[in-house]
Parts: C-alpha cells; sequence; structure tokens
C-alpha cells in the first residue's frame, strides 16, 4: 500500500512536469513571457529530477552526485562563456550529448530488463533498438555539425565516392541490427553493434551537408534528441520521457520544415544534395555578364547623403554581419539615424545566420529592440515605401534570380527573398563580388538603384556613421 | 504501463507540441531551440535510475556517464537559454 502511495505520487509529480513544459514552451510564443517560461521549464525539471531521487530502486548516490557535479560545471561554464556567435555549435553539442545520453540509458535499461527476464517485451526492445538508433546518429551527427559549424573540420559538404552507398549500407546493417535484438534480446551484442554502426551513420550523414545548411541540420539534430528520449521512455515505461521526448521532437521537426521551406529545398536535397561542396560553375549567365560595367561603387560619403535625406531605412543583415563581428556598429548605425528622424527597421531572413533565429539573438545582443527585428513576409511589403536598403553581409537571400523559379540550373530558383531591390535605393556592403554560398552571381549588384560600398562590414559601417555625423 | 497507453501519451504530446510550438515567433527560435534542447535532457531522470539502482557495474558505468551527459545537456540548456531571453527583455523593460 505504501508502495502505491508513492508510484501515484511520482507519477502526480510527473504530471506536474509536463506541465510546466508545455506552459513554458507556450511562453515562449512572446519576448515578455519567454524568460518566465523558461523558469517554469525549469522548475518543472526541477521537480520531476527531484521525484525520481526518491525511488526505492536507488541504493547508492555516489554516481549520482558525482555524474551531476561533472555535468553541471561543464554545462554551466559554456552556458556563461560562449559567445552568441557561437550558439549554433553549443547547441549541436548539447543536442549530441543530450542524444547519448539517451543511448546509455536505453542501453543500461535493457541490460537490467535481461537481468530480471530473459524474455522482455517486444515494446522494451523495438524501443531501446529505437533510441540507439536515433540517439547514435544524434551523437555524432551533432559532434560533426559542431566541428563544422567550431572550423575544427571543413565547413563545405565534404562529398566521396561510395558516400550515398555508404550511407545505405549502414543505415540497412543498422535496421538488420535492431531486427536481430528484437528477435534474440538476450544478445546484448547487437545493441552495441547498433550503436557503432548507427554513430558512422550519423558521421556521413552530415559530413556532406555544407555551412550554409546548418540551420536544417541543427533543427533536424534537435529532434532526433527529442525523439531518442521518447524512445527511451518507452524502455522505461516513464510518461514523462515519452511527453517531454515528443515535444521537442515536435519542436524540431517544424523548425527543420521552416528552414526547408525558407531555401525552397526538399529535406532530402539539404541532407544528400551535396549542396557547398565546390564552387558551382554557373551555366548560362557569368558574372562578367552580369556585372561589367553596371556595377556603381560608392563612398561612405556618397552613401551618408543618400541616407541623410531618407525617412525610411531597412537594414537586411546576413552572417557576414556576423563574421565581420559588426553588430554593435550597425546598433550605432540605427540610432544615429534614428535621432536624425529616420525611421529604421531589420529585416530578417529565416536563415540569416546558422541556426534558426540566430540573427535575431546576435541583433538583440548588441541591444537592438526586437520590435524592430521583422520577419521576411512582414517586411517585404514594405520595402516600395523604402527609401534605402542597406544589406550587410547578405547575398543569396536577397537575389533576385531566386524568382525565375523555372530555370531548373537555378540553384536557389523558387527560394523566398528579401525584396529590397523594391526599395527606392539599394546599399550592399560587402568585401568584394564574390559569390555566396550558391555560387552564383547576383544582379542586384548590378541594378540601377544599387550602390556597393565596398569594404569589411564593420569598418565600413564605422566609416558611414563618421561620414553622417559630418553632414 | 501498457504500449496502447504509452503510444496514447506520445501522439497526444506530438499534437500538443505542435499547437504550441507553431505559435513561437522566428524571433524567438534560438532560445526555442536550446530551451526545448534542455527539456529533452530529461533522459536525466533515466540516468539518474540507472547509475543509483547499481545493478551490475556495468549499468552503473553507463548511468553514470549518462547523467554527465544529460546534466551538461539540462543546465547547460537552460542556462544559455535565460541569458540569451534576458537579451530581448532588457531593452523593452
Amino acid at each position: 500500500m505504501e508502495i502505491d502511495l508513492q508510484t501515484t505520487l511520482v507519477s502526480i509529480a510527473y504530471i506536474i512536469a509536463a506541465i510546466l513544459f508545455i506552459v513554458g514552451l507556450k511562453g515562449l510564443s512572446h519576448p515578455r513571457t519567454a524568460v518566465r517560461g523558461n523558469l517554469l521549464g525549469a522548475i518543472g525539471m526541477f521537480i520531476a529530477i527531484v521525484v525520481t531521487l526518491l525511488d526505492q530502486k536507488i541504493i547508492g548516490f555516489a554516481g549520482i552526485i558525482a555524474g551531476s557535479v561533472v555535468g553541471t560545471t561543464i554545462g554551466a561554464a559554456l552556458a556563461i562563456k560562449i559567445k552568441m556567435t557561437a550558439m549554433p555549435q553549443l547547441v549541436a553539442l548539447f543536442n549530441g550529448f543530450g542524444g547519448g545520453a539517451s543511448v546509455l540509458v536505453a542501453g543500461a535499461a535493457l541490460i537490467e530488463a535481461l537481468l530480471i527476464t530473459p524474455d522482455p517485451l517486444i515494446q522494451t526492445t523495438v524501443a531501446a533498438a529505437a533510441s540507439g538508433l536515433i540517439g547514435s546518429v544524434t551523437l555524432l551527427g551533432s559532434l560533426v555539425a559542431f566541428g563544422k559549424l567550431q572550423g575544427l573540420i571543413s565547413e563545405a559538404a565534404v562529398q566521396f565516392s561510395g558516400q550515398k552507398t555508404l550511407i545505405i549500407l549502414s543505415a540497412t546493417a543498422a535496421l538488420f541490427l535492431a531486427g536481430w535484438l528484437v528477435s534474440d534480446p538476450a544478445f546484448m551484442g547487437a545493441y552495441w553493434a547498433l550503436v557503432a554502426i548507427a554513430s558512422l551513420l550519423g558521421v556521413v550523414l552530415v559530413i556532406g551537408i555544407g555551412g550554409a545548411d546548418m540551420p536544417v541540420v541543427i533543427s533536424l539534430l534537435n529532434s532526433y534528441s527529442g525523439l531518442a528520449a521518447a524512445a527511451t521512455g518507452f524502455v522505461l515505461e516513464n510518461s514523462i520521457l515519452i511527453i517531454a521526448g515528443s515535444l521537442v521532437g515536435t519542436a524540431g521537426l517544424i523548425l527543420t520544415n521552416l528552414m526547408c521551406k525558407a531555401m525552397n529545398r526538399s529535406l532530402s536535397n539539404v541532407l544528400f544534395g551535396g549542396v557547398g561542396a565546390a564552387a558551382i560553375t554557373s551555366p548560362g549567365k557569368t558574372e562578367d555578364d552580369v556585372y561589367a560595367g553596371r556595377v556603381k561603387s560608392a563612398s561612405a560619403d556618397d552613401v551618408a547623403m543618400l541616407l541623410e535625406t531618407a525617412r525610411r531605412v531597412v537594414i537586411v543583415p546576413g552572417y557576414g554581419l556576423a563574421v565581420a563581428q559588426a553588430q554593435h556598429a550597425v546598433r550605432d548605425l540605427g540610432n544615429l539615424l534614428e535621432s536624425k528622424g529616420v525611421e529604421v527597421e531589420f529585416a530578417i531572413h529565416p536563415v540569416a545566420g546558422r541556426m534558426p533565429g540566430h540573427m535575431n539573438v546576435l541583433l538583440a545582443e548588441a541591444d537592438i529592440a526586437y520590435d524592430k527585428l521583422k520577419e521576411m513576409d512582414l517586411i517585404n511589403p514594405t520595402f516600395a515605401q523604402t527609401d534605402v536598403a542597406i544589406v550587410i553581409g547578405a547575398n543569396d537571400v536577397v537575389n533576385p534570380v531566386a524568382r525565375n523559379s523555372n530555370d531548373p540550373s537555378n540553384p536557389i530558383a523558387g527560394m523566398p527573398i528579401l525584396d529590397v531591390d523594391k526599395a527606392q535605393a539599394v546599399v550592399v556592403i560587402k568585401r568584394s563580388l564574390s559569390p555566396g554560398f550558391a555560387g552564383i552571381a547576383n544582379p542586384l549588384f548590378a541594378a540601377d538603384n544599387t550602390l556597393m560600398l565596398f569594404g569589411d562590414g564593420k569598418k565600413a559601417v564605422l566609416e558611414l556613421i563618421t561620414a553622417l555625423g559630418q553632414i | 504501463m501498457d504500449l496502447i497507453t504509452a503510444l496514447t501519451i506520445f501522439v497526444l504530446a506530438l499534437f500538443v507540441g505542435f499547437e504550441v510550438i507553431t505559435k513561437v515567433p522566428p524571433i524567438l527560435h534560438t532560445p526555442l531551440m536550446s530551451g526545448a534542447n534542455a527539456i529533452s535532457g530529461i533522459t536525466l531522470i533515466g540516468a539518474i535510475i540507472a547509475a543509483g539502482s547499481q545493478m551490475t557495474i556495468l549499468t552503473t558505468v553507463l548511468g553514470f556517464i549518462a547523467v554527465v551527459f544529460a546534466t551538461l545537456n539540462v543546465v547547460g540548456g537552460f542556462m544559455v537559454t535565460h541569458r540569451m531571453l534576458n537579451m530581448f527583455r532588457r531593452k523593452k523593460d
């Protein structure tokens, strides 16, 4: 009777934790409520952990305490020290560890189940196989993504002969081992072999994907880490793991879908297309055809004069802005223009940055108010009423060529873009005319209403500020 | 908990997740991802049981490593999300 009471109490605590997770995620629907939402999630986690510690199966706390001290120290240090530009690789790393934990927990739970009965329930073994497979792909895939984003391994889409065959072979082998584990659970070797093969699969899958496609990869791995946790929940027959895991699984899938749509590419094209392997020699128009004699280079003074008379300016930041560390300079430019009575807004393309929403975080860090950060669908209709659009470190996401959706040789055909070319004047701050990730020329740079301000993003913006101050 | 109960919970949670997450604006997608990531560290409670029940040496060791991984995920995830969300709050308050 006493045990029943405790089980009931634990179940109730898990329900409360689940509610807190859901209400917490709901809080993220607005910046005002988001901080509280995140805290509610953390409280939910705390409750779930505390009631778990009361579990009667636990006979020693040494390993738990030692492990959580190590994990907390590393996790907290990373969370405090990490630069906002490095957020994508940190999230990738955390994702990977979550997936890794699921693999280990499912493995341990399977071993324990086999100690009790040589013939565990089929749902236990199926779920353990799922957890081992998804979790291992998540762990190694995330580590490769981390390495790419951190610059430890080539950011390019690494392609080698037999890559697809290797992917198919390792996926088939993983499924075969999963089937073996289910039909003969007593053979734990099948589980660890599955983990090894799935780890290989995780590496080959992600190594072939280019740096600019990382927003999709990180979203997908995020989803996997949730699904691995849910699968572990099936192994442990634990409701809170299933609930929390599926919440995260959907979050990742929704973001994956949004990122694919933002690039007008299918998930399989991102995963297997090898886009970004090498510079694409653009068929049809060469760069000379597009640019020759049409590109107008301007000085900071020219641009300052243009801005001086503007009433509405939209700044379009791309990943190049973050690379140049120009966020604070851009904030100062925005503030200066506002002090002169100019309306300033920022246009954020969904795939600006290396993970969903990354650019917003970088600008928020520079103290730019969130209500000035406008998503693509909201800002696009306003470009026609915009006097000057300033593009900093963005290329493909403002390339009008994307509108020619019927040209099969066009790698960005149909990709939704920011309609900066509709503005009265466009200023593009860029080092050179070099192509973006898609490897194609950008007719925007040669448009009649475009001025090129060549130079390093940060330096150019600082020069603009000086020039504006002198007017 | 039988399979059907578990599947029911799973499917319903997927729908709840879909309803809640689609309402998160793009501006908060990075914190959403890191926050959701922290929540997926819920595997920690399985890790705690594996590390604490000490049924075999192997499961204890696996549990210990899993506790390290999962706490890193949970603590780091919630903290970094908090740090980011504070940046969005700063200017308006």
